[in-house]
């Protein structure tokens, strides 16, 4: 990196707006549900494994820590789906004018975290409170 | 010339791209696919009787829900590979480091895939023993 004396990009003079906010956090939900994937794969290879083993792994997954770690993912999981859609839209070459660009980026931002709590509470009834 | 590589040889692949718009496409292909099999597995969760054994493998086991559970394990991690890929080659600056890295990715997402596929399939056909 050093090799250049020049400066090569406006390195640190970003200022913080609701653009790349919700494109790093677009990055940040992305590589929390790669690590994700690991639970839902350790999931399935306990519901593999039989009644003893899918028992141990519910017991772990409704402990506290677990819970909270599933609620991250689970927001995560939200903002990474609506961002991911308002992405969609902008690859169709939509939505890139300024107010209707800043009004979705705040509607995927608050509509994650009503969805994401939605999820959690809502699959964490329906399983019993086991996973 | 003191190579056994012609100069065309030597040019190709040298743009900023490389493979980048098969990468490009394929994440938006797998992010479709996402949407649609994300939706299904949460709203096969909600639907569940409960957490437990029985009512999880009788649901996974249903030749439609392991056919999807298994594009879920598949799709998931190819769309977490391909961004993970992308987020190394922005922030490893260091060729070798950065090659390393996405070898022990690439191969930890394979491995946790297989491991996925087969408990789906496990579930499905009943074990061995």
């Amino acid at each position: 990196m050093a090799r250049h004396a020049r400066p090569l990009s406006p390195f640190l003079h970003y200022r913080w707006l609701y653009s790349n906010t919700t494109s790093i956090l677009h990055r940040i939900t992305g590589v929390l549900l790669s690590l994700g994937f690991f639970l839902l794969v350790y999931w399935l290879a306990a519901a593999a494994a039989g009644p003893e083993r899918y028992a141990a792994a519910t017991r772990f997954l409704g402990s506290w820590l677990a819970q909270v770690v599933l609620l991250g993912t689970a927001l995560a999981f939200c903002y990474h789906l609506l961002n991911g859609i308002r992405h969609l839209f902008f690859d169709a070459g939509h939505g890139f004018e300024r107010p209707a660009a800043r009004k979705s980026g705040w509607a995927v931002g608050i509509g994650s975290i009503v969805l994401g709590l939605v999820v959690w509470f809502v699959v964490r009834a329906s399983l019993g409170g086991g996973a | 010339m003191s190579t056994l590589r012609t100069p065309l040889r030597r040019v190709i692949g040298l743009g900023s791209a490389k493979g980048g718009s098969g990468h490009w496409y394929s994440q938006r292909v797998t992010a479709v696919a996402l949407v649609l099999l994300g939706v299904w597995f949460f709203a096969g969760l909600v639907r569940l009787e409960d957490g437990g054994y029985e009512s999880v493998t009788r649901w996974l086991a249903s030749p439609l829900s392991s056919a999807l559970a298994i594009l879920l394990v598949l799709t998931s991690a190819w769309h977490a590979l391909l961004g993970l890929q992308v987020i190394l080659e922005d922030y490893v600056a260091s060729k070798g480091r950065r090659a390393v890295l996405l070898l022990a990715v690439k191969f930890a997402y394979a491995v946790a895939a297989v491991v996925g596929v087969l408990a789906v399939l496990r579930i499905a056909f009943g074990a061995a023993a």
